[in-house]
C-alpha cells in the first residue's frame, strides 16, 4: 500500500510568485509598491494602505523563532513517520512571520533562536522553505 | 453602544447526553436539545419565532437555523441566523438574540449549538478536513497546535510551567467527578497530568479536551415574558465581544486574549467588576485557554496565573471564584461553548449538588473561538 501523501500547496493567483521563488531557492516576500510595507501570507490588498499594487522582493532568509511546538502525535497520517517534529512561527528580519519546520533535533529549538532558510524539494513542482538553526551574528569587534 | 443590560433572560436550557452521538449530531442532537429547552422553559414551539444555530461540525447543514425551526414546527421564522465563530458561537448567540429582540424582530429566540465528530458519511475523519497552503505542508494541524504555540510564548515570557496548566486540568476533573452529566470520572492527580504524554508540546494529553460531541440549546425572551414561565429566569446583564486576529501569524499577542477587552465591555454594561463574580464558566479548549483568561479577567495579574493556581486555584469549595464547575471541555463534554452557558444557568438556579457554588448570584461566562481569535464575555445574574 502506498504511503499517504503529505498535503502540498496548490499555488493560487496570489501565491504563485512565492512558490516560483521557492522553486528557484529564493525566499520572496510581498511588498506594497505604494507604501512599502511587507506582508505574508500574500493578499491582493495592502492592509496598511489598501493599495492593490504589489511586488515580490527577496528576503534575506534570516529570522528568529517567535514560537514553536513539537508534534508527538500525528494529526495527519502522512506525518506519522516524522514524529516528533517541530513546527515554528519564524519572524523574518523583514518583520513578517511565517510557519515552517525547523530541521534538526526538536530539543535544540528555543524561542528567539536565530534561523535561516533552506529549501527542500517536496515534488517535481513544489519546493518548500524550511529553516535550520543559524549561528548568531558575530559581535562587532570591541574598540 | 446599545445597552442591553437587564432586559433579556435565559428561560430554558436543554442538553443532549454527551458522547459520540451520531453522524447527524449537528441536526438530530440539536433538535433534542431544543426540545428539552422548550420543555424547561414551559414554552411551545409556536411561542418561538427566532432561531440562531451554530455548528462547527464537519459537513454542516445549510440554513441550519431554518431547518431546526422547520423540524420543530416553528416556521415561518422572523429571525434566522446561522452563526459560525467556532467555540465563541454560543456566547455570541446570546448577543445576537438580545439584539434581535431589542430591535423588535421577534419575540423569543431559540439558540442551538451542536458539535459532531462524525461526518455525513458516518465516519470520524482520520485526517484534517481543511488544509492551508502555508501551514499544512509542514504538518501544522488542529486547533490544539495554535494554543500550544501560544502557551509556549507565555512560558517563555512569564515562566509558566506545564504543572501550572495541570492544576487547571486537575480542578476541572474534580468537578466532573461530582457532575452526573460529565463523561470522565477517573481521578486525575497532578502527577497523572505530568506523566501524561505530550500531544503537541507543550500541551499534554490532559491539557486537551476529551473526544465527544453533542448539543445544547437555550431560549431567550424579554424580561416581561420571562417572569411567568416555568423556571426562575437568568438575567443577561452584560455582553461584550472582541476578536483580535484571525490566526496567530498576525497576532499582536497570544499571551493576552480577547477576554481583556470583551470582558471590560461586559463588566461595564453589567455595572460589576470581577470582585462581584461568584462563579465563572470560561472556555477551556485547552488548559492554556483558561490560564490566559484568568489573567485577562483580573483573577490575577498578567503573567501571575501560575502562582494564582498554586495558591488560590479554581476549585469549588476552595477558590473564591470557582471555574468550570461542570468539568468543562476537558472533563465534562467536548461541545464548545454551549455547556458553559447551561452550567452557568444551573449554578444560578441552584441545585448543582456537590458542585454548587453556594449563594451564586453573578456568573461570568466566556466564549472563545479558534486560536484565541474570537472572544465573547457574558455576565449573567440570578
Amino acid at each position: 500500500m502506498q504511503a499517504v501523501k503529505k498535503p502540498l500547496p496548490h499555488p493560487t493567483h496570489e501565491s504563485q510568485a512565492f512558490w516560483a521563488g521557492c522553486k528557484n531557492r529564493q525566499l520572496l516576500i510581498q511588498r506594497c509598491t505604494s507604501c512599502g510595507d511587507v506582508r505574508f501570507p500574500p493578499s491582493p490588498v495592502c492592509p496598511s494602505c489598501m493599495s492593490l499594487d504589489s511586488e515580490w522582493v527577496p528576503a534575506s532568509g534570516k529570522g528568529e523563532v517567535w514560537s514553536f511546538v513539537t508534534f508527538h502525535q500525528a494529526f495527519h497520517p502522512a506525518f506519522e513517520r516524522n514524529i516528533p517534529y517541530v513546527v515554528a512561527v519564524i519572524e523574518l528580519e523583514e518583520g513578517v512571520r511565517m510557519m515552517s519546520n525547523i530541521v534538526g533535533p526538536p530539543e535544540a529549538v528555543k524561542i528567539g533562536m536565530p534561523v535561516e532558510v533552506i529549501f527542500e524539494d517536496a515534488s517535481p513542482e513544489i519546493t518548500l522553505p524550511k529553516f535550520k538553526p543559524a549561528a548568531p551574528e558575530a559581535a562587532a569587534p570591541s574598540e | 453602544m446599545m445597552n442591553l443590560r437587564h432586559k433579556y433572560c435565559i428561560v430554558g436550557i436543554g442538553e443532549t447526553d454527551p458522547g459520540v452521538v451520531s453522524h447527524r449530531a449537528s441536526v438530530g442532537a440539536s433538535l433534542i436539545a431544543a426540545q428539552r429547552a422548550l420543555d424547561d422553559a414551559g414554552l411551545s414551539p409556536r411561542d418561538v419565532d427566532g432561531v440562531i444555530a451554530a455548528s462547527s461540525s464537519h459537513g454542516s447543514v445549510p440554513l441550519l437555523s431554518i431547518k431546526v425551526g422547520e423540524l420543530l414546527g416553528m416556521t415561518p421564522l422572523s429571525t434566522a441566523l446561522d452563526l459560525e465563530l467556532d467555540g465563541a458561537s454560543p456566547a455570541a448567540m446570546v448577543h445576537y438574540a438580545a439584539m434581535a429582540l431589542e430591535a423588535g424582530q421577534c419575540s423569543a429566540v431559540l439558540c442551538v449549538s451542536g458539535y459532531a465528530m462524525k461526518n455525513t458519511e458516518g465516519e470520524i475523519p482520520d485526517m484534517p478536513v481543511n488544509t492551508d497552503e502555508f501551514s499544512s505542508p509542514y504538518g501544522m494541524f488542529g486547533g490544539l497546535a495554535d494554543y500550544a504555540m501560544a502557551a509556549q510564548r507565555h512560558m517563555h515570557r512569564y515562566g509558566t510551567t506545564s504543572r501550572h496548566l495541570g492544576l487547571i486540568a486537575v480542578a476541572e476533573r474534580a468537578h466532573a467527578r461530582v457532575n452526573s452529566f460529565a463523561t470522565v470520572k477517573d481521578p486525575l492527580t497532578i502527577d497523572d497530568h505530568q506523566n501524561s504524554p505530550w500531544v503537541v508540546e507543550p500541551l499534554r494529553r490532559w491539557d486537551c479536551p476529551l473526544p465527544g460531541d453533542g448539543a445544547g440549546a437555550f431560549i431567550i425572551v424579554p424580561r416581561e415574558t420571562a417572569k411567568d414561565l416555568k423556571n426562575p429566569p437568568v438575567h443577561i446583564m452584560g455582553i461584550g465581544q472582541s476578536h483580535p486576529h484571525a490566526g496567530i501569524l498576525d497576532s499582536d499577542s497570544v499571551t493576552t486574549s480577547g477576554a481583556r477587552v470583551s470582558g471590560e465591555k461586559a463588566f461595564h454594561m453589567a455595572g460589576v467588576t470581577i470582585a462581584d463574580v461568584d462563579v465563572a464558566e470560561i472556555d477551556d479548549s485547552t488548559t492554556y485557554t483558561v490560564l490566559v483568561q484568568l489573567e485577562d479577567y483580573g483573577f490575577c495579574k498578567k503573567g501571575e496565573a501560575g502562582e494564582f493556581l498554586e495558591s488560590e486555584g479554581i476549585e469549588v469549595n476552595k477558590a473564591k471564584i470557582p471555574v468550570n464547575t461542570h468539568g468543562g471541555l476537558l472533563s465534562c463534554a467536548n461541545v464548545p461553548g454551549i455547556f458553559h452557558i447551561t452550567e452557568a444557568v444551573k449554578q444560578l438556579r441552584g441545585g448543582c449538588g456537590e458542585r454548587q457554588v453556594v449563594g451564586a448570584e453573578v456568573a461570568l461566562v466566556s466564549g472563545n473561538g479558534r486560536a484565541l481569535s474570537a472572544h465573547v464575555t457574558l455576565i449573567l445574574r440570578k
